[in-house]
């Protein structure tokens, strides 16, 4: 029984983590039918970036009250991985824009080579994973549940805490403000959300800052988490965190945070308790994920695709 | 006196293709002006233009004798024209009252929520239903939600393309006694119409394009009263 709620716990922590990328993957289609191959490595910019920061920019002093560093880690983390996400959507994915969908989705494919291969060669260090700083944030929470004791460290508190809130955020602005509005009329009929004034170049602008913000928090708590971070995580949890957009339905807010648990409570509990254990963890992952797209192709809670007039 | 919108030697492609190729015309403020003619004639791709979804080929198209054809459609929306595209494409995923609120989604005065209730006095049946999908609606209901949406930008002209479209008769009237109310409380109305006889009749002028191009031009009554208006669009020989 521990042992169970130890892996559930575990699960909810790398679905937290997969559901916050996974969010930048479903809005960015959502809006602009790419899937962006690219956003893994907006996460894995934004735990170097958050790294940095605290390397390079917080004063020693600072360093060991994690109430200062964190939220300073977290901020320079988004703000990096905002304005990636910004900067490749204007001089990446804008000139394609009215090109054929296979056009973009390769430019996202080699942007995301690109900007694995550029942290790999310049971030001092990055070409093994570099450890994150463990001195704060890692206090470990035991109790006794029937027949053994179960383990919660602070960061796991944190990542699940954080993507649920930070979803709630999200679906509260995207169905109750102006802007929201703007993005869901963007998402259903460009041209015709044209004609009520909205400016569907900013509305892509803000779809991408919030996926590229949402992006680089995940990267932070995966690194204060995991305590280090490396090159090849973008690519991993990109694969999952797509894979969590796709088993909710890509475009859907609540698909993406669903899916995005889905997938850590399997990975986990596949890798306990399934034949083969954790070898075989990913496998069922993507048994699921063919089983939801052959019964449901538009995934959990996606709409079905409608062919426009 | 200048036009509100004057539109000259329009010529507007898809490609190598032209569905717009010298359509001319004029709108003077208060009026209704349709444009009346058969399918594929260009008439929904003149408005796609005016309101900047499409850009011309050539041709000028002035607001109060300003140019306008090189603006945004966001802008052009902004400088008082308003569009009810054809088939009315709602947001149908989205409530009636969110559809509004995008109707008013430029404006940054306090007048929106007054706006709103006048849309809904005029259709009653959507105040009714304004928290419901506006997908879950009928033909009718459906085409006064995109008036009532187009309105809500407080448009100084209305484009109205195929209001009347896939209604019954008595929708199709109510939808025409509305355009005229709109027309008497100060709105500047293009109209484009298959139903050319109850477009021309409500009309202060009208056009009638043909294969790309204005072919003739006239008030609504003298064209309804034109033996080749008659004769090709109002089904008599």
């Amino acid at each position: 029984m521990a042992t169970l709620l130890q892996q559930l716990i575990n699960g909810l922590v790398l679905g937290g983590l997969i559901a916050l990328i996974a969010l930048g993957y479903t809005m960015v289609y959502g809006i602009i039918q790419l899937i962006n191959f690219a956003h893994g490595e907006v996460f894995m910019v934004g735990g170097f970036a958050s790294l940095a920061t605290y390397r390079y920019f917080l004063p020693p002093s600072w360093r060991s009250d994690w109430w200062l560093a964190l939220p300073l880690m977290a901020i320079g983390g988004a703000v990096v991985a905002v304005v990636l996400a910004v900067v490749m959507e204007r001089f990446a994915y804008r000139p394609l824009r009215n090109a054929p969908r296979l056009a973009p989705l390769i430019t996202a494919l080699g942007v995301s080579v690109i900007l694995k291969e550029v942290v790999r060669l310049g971030y001092p260090g990055a070409t093994a994973p570099v450890p994150f700083p463990r001195a704060f944030v890692d206090h470990q929470f035991r109790f006794e549940f029937f027949d053994g004791t179960v383990n919660i460290g602070s960061t796991a508190i944190l990542m699940i805490v954080v993507s649920i809130v930070g979803a709630i955020i999200l679906q509260t602005y995207i169905t109750r403000s102006r802007m929201g509005r703007a993005m869901r009329a963007t998402a259903q009929d460009p041209d015709t959300a044209r004609l009520m004034g909205v400016n569907p170049n900013r509305t892509i602008v803000l779809t991408f800052t919030i996926g590229g913000a949402l992006a680089g928090i995940a990267g932070v708590l995966y690194g204060i988490h995991i305590t280090n971070v490396d090159t090849e995580v973008g690519f991993l949890y990109g694969i999952f965190a797509f894979t969590a957009a796709v088993l909710g339905g890509v475009g859907s807010i609540k698909g993406a945070v669903i899916g995005g648990f889905a997938i850590g409570l399997i990975k986990t509990l596949s890798g306990q308790y399934f034949p083969g254990g954790t070898q075989y963890d990913l496998v069922w992952i993507f048994v699921l994920l063919i089983v939801v797209l052959v019964f449901r192709p538009q995934g959990l809670f996606g709409e079905p695709e409608r062919v426009r007039a | 006196m200048t036009a509100l919108l004057e539109v000259q030697n329009l010529s507007v492609a898809y490609g190598a293709i032209e569905a717009v190729r010298d359509v001319s015309f004029a709108v003077g403020e208060g009026q209704i002006v349709s444009l009346i003619g058969s399918n594929g004639a260009g008439k929904t791709t003149t408005l796609r233009t005016i309101s900047g979804l499409l850009r011309p080929k050539s041709g000028t198209i002035l607001l109060e004798g300003k140019p306008i054809a090189d603006l945004a459609a966001h802008t052009i929306l902004e400088r008082g024209v308003a569009h009810c595209p054809e088939g009315r494409r709602l947001f149908g995923r989205m409530t009636v009252e969110e559809n509004l609120q995008l109707g008013a989604y430029v404006r940054k005065d306090s007048g929106v929520a007054a706006d709103m209730q006048r849309v809904y006095d005029l259709f009653p049946v959507l105040g009714q239903r304004r928290t419901l999908k506006a997908g879950l609606f009928s033909g009718g209901e459906q085409q006064m939600l995109a008036i009532g949406r187009a309105m809500m930008s407080r448009p100084r002209l209305l484009m109205l393309d195929e209001p009347s479209m896939g209604l019954s008769p008595i929708m199709t009237q109510r939808i025409f006694d509305t355009i005229k109310e709109l027309q008497a409380a100060g709105t500047t109305i293009l109209l484009v119409e298959q139903n050319a006889l109850a477009a021309l009749a409500l009309s202060d002028r009208g056009y009638v394009v043909d294969l790309g191009r204005t072919t003739l031009e006239g008030p609504g009554h003298e064209l309804l009263a034109d033996e080749r208006v008659r004769a090709a669009y109002l089904g008599e020989d």
